[in-house]
Parts: C-alpha cells; sequence; structure tokens
C-alpha cells in the first residue's frame, strides 16, 4: 500500500529538484521555471496531508485543498509579473542571463 | 488507486522534472515541465482531489506554460551556448540541494504519521468540487475576494511594465 510517507518523499525530491534548478541554472526563464517546481512539491505535500487528516464525517480536510487553491492562483498572478519583468529586462539588456546582469553586483 | 500506478507517475514527474533542469534548451525544458505538471495532477487525482488536479491541468499545464512558451518564442531564446562551466560552484549547488534532501528525508524519517496508509472515506453524497466551493465560499470568503484585487494588482502591473516608455 501507498503510505503518507510515500507521497512526502516524492515531494521532497522534487522540492531538491526545483532548488538545484534554482542553485545552477543561469537562464532567468529556467530558474522561474524551477521555482514553479518548488511550489508543486509544497502542493503535494499539502493535498496528502489533506487526504490523510479524514474528518469525522468521512470526508478529506478541505481546508489544505482551498490552500493550494490560494497558492496556484498566487502563482499564477507571479509568473505573468515575474515574465513580465523578464521581457522589460531582456528590452533593456537584450539577455537573460544572470551572469550578464551585475550592474548590482559589489 | 494501485500502487504501481502512484510509482509511475511519481517517477514519470520526477524524471521530467529532472529534465527540465538539466535540459540546455528553454523550450524542451517547458515541454517537460508541462509533462512533469500532468503527472503531478495524477497523483492528485490518485489523492482524491479531483478539483485540484483539474485546476492543476487548467491552469499550471494550460494557462502558465503557455505563456512561458509565448515569452520564450517572443524573446527568441536559442539553446545556450556552452559557456565554461565553474565545476566550484556548481559541486556547491548540487550539495545544498542534497543536504537539504537529505533534512527532509530525516523529517520524514523521523514521522511517524508517515508508516501509516491513507484512511478510508466515506462516500460523499456531494462531489469534490462542491465540497471545496462550500469551504472556499463559506469558511474562506475574505481572502477569496483579498486574492482577486491581487490578482487585479497584478494585470494593471503588467499593463505598466509593458509600457515602451518605461523608466
Amino acid at each position: 500500500m501507498v503510505t503518507l510517507g510515500d507521497y512526502l518523499i516524492v515531494s521532497g525530491i522534487l522540492f531538491a529538484i526545483g532548488f538545484a534548478g534554482v542553485m545552477l541554472r543561469r537562464n532567468l526563464i529556467i530558474i522561474f521555471m524551477s521555482l514553479e517546481l518548488m511550489l508543486n512539491a509544497a502542493n503535494l505535500s499539502l493535498v496528502a496531508f489533506s487526504r490523510f487528516h479524514v474528518q469525522p464525517n468521512g470526508l478529506p480536510n478541505y481546508n489544505a485543498q482551498v490552500f493550494v487553491f490560494f497558492i496556484i492562483t498566487v502563482a499564477a498572478a507571479e509568473v505573468a509579473v515575474g515574465l513580465a519583468i523578464i521581457v522589460a529586462l531582456f528590452r533593456a539588456r537584450q539577455t537573460t542571463n544572470v551572469e550578464d546582469i551585475t550592474s548590482l553586483k559589489f | 488507486m494501485p500502487p504501481f500506478l502512484f510509482w509511475i507517475f511519481a517517477l514519470l514527474m520526477l524524471v521530467f522534472g529532472a529534465a527540465v533542469v538539466i535540459n540546455r534548451n528553454p523550450i524542451a525544458s517547458a515541454l517537460n515541465l508541462v509533462v512533469s505538471f500532468l503527472g503531478l495532477a495524477a497523483l492528485f487525482m490518485s489523492l482524491d482531489a479531483f478539483f485540484v488536479g483539474i485546476i492543476q491541468v487548467l491552469i499550471y499545464a494550460g494557462a502558465i506554460m503557455v505563456l512561458f512558451l509565448f515569452i520564450i518564442m517572443l524573446l527568441d531564446l536559442r539553446a545556450e551556448k556552452l559557456r565554461k562551466i565553474n565545476w566550484l560552484a556548481s559541486a556547491g549547488g548540487i550539495a545544498v540541494a542534497l543536504v537539504l534532501l537529505t533534512q527532509i528525508l530525516y523529517v520524514i524519517g523521523n514521522l511517524k504519521a508517515a508508516q501509516q496508509t491513507f484512511p478510508p472515506l466515506a462516500r460523499s453524497t456531494i462531489d469534490d468540487v462542491r465540497n471545496v466551493g462550500l469551504v472556499l465560499f463559506g469558511n474562506y470568503n475574505l481572502p477569496f475576494q483579498i486574492i482577486g484585487i491581487l490578482v487585479l494588482v497584478a494585470t494593471i502591473g503588467i499593463v505598466l511594465l509593458s509600457r515602451h516608455e518605461l523608466r
């Protein structure tokens, strides 16, 4: 049988993959996609806990699923604003590589 | 849901998620991310969260990834040229990610509830979407309206950011 731990382990591995992407890649858009992976890993563990914590009336705990709904909405707004910033940056500097954007580097 | 389906979809999600990070071509990365999100949606369905699974397919795999692909094609990003890889920095990044993973697995290993299987659900007389909607519009009415304002602010911000005479 699949246990709660299996879902949490898969979620943790997905989070680590996204984290490694943010640390390793230098393309802004790929870094952004890795951020999405990390958000989704958190969603997966939230839904697993929602299913695990069955309420007395035999239904899953819907509070966690509403939380996931909010996370997805905020992620959509964040992606739209972030991509607009990347486009504005590309218009000014003609690059999406973080190593070429070092004006603020001390 | 049979256990082997869980492992198939989990493996699908993790392999394509790793491919997002490894691929050099941004378009290939975005398409891999779509497949990874579809695997994740299947895992949501296996947890009886049908509404969240459908939202995952519609919003993430549908809307957000199309936005990513639009921007990648608009900026005309090609596959990155092979730069000199800074091995020390790469090893450091992988090491930090592995330390994080070890910590997560250690915490899950110590969690007593992690060894338990999921308790059975009662047969609901009303469907999943209606249950989520009752909680969303009942207990979480004010946060829902605040989220609406957040999306409005994001929309106005994008219009301002996309103006040509940005200063």
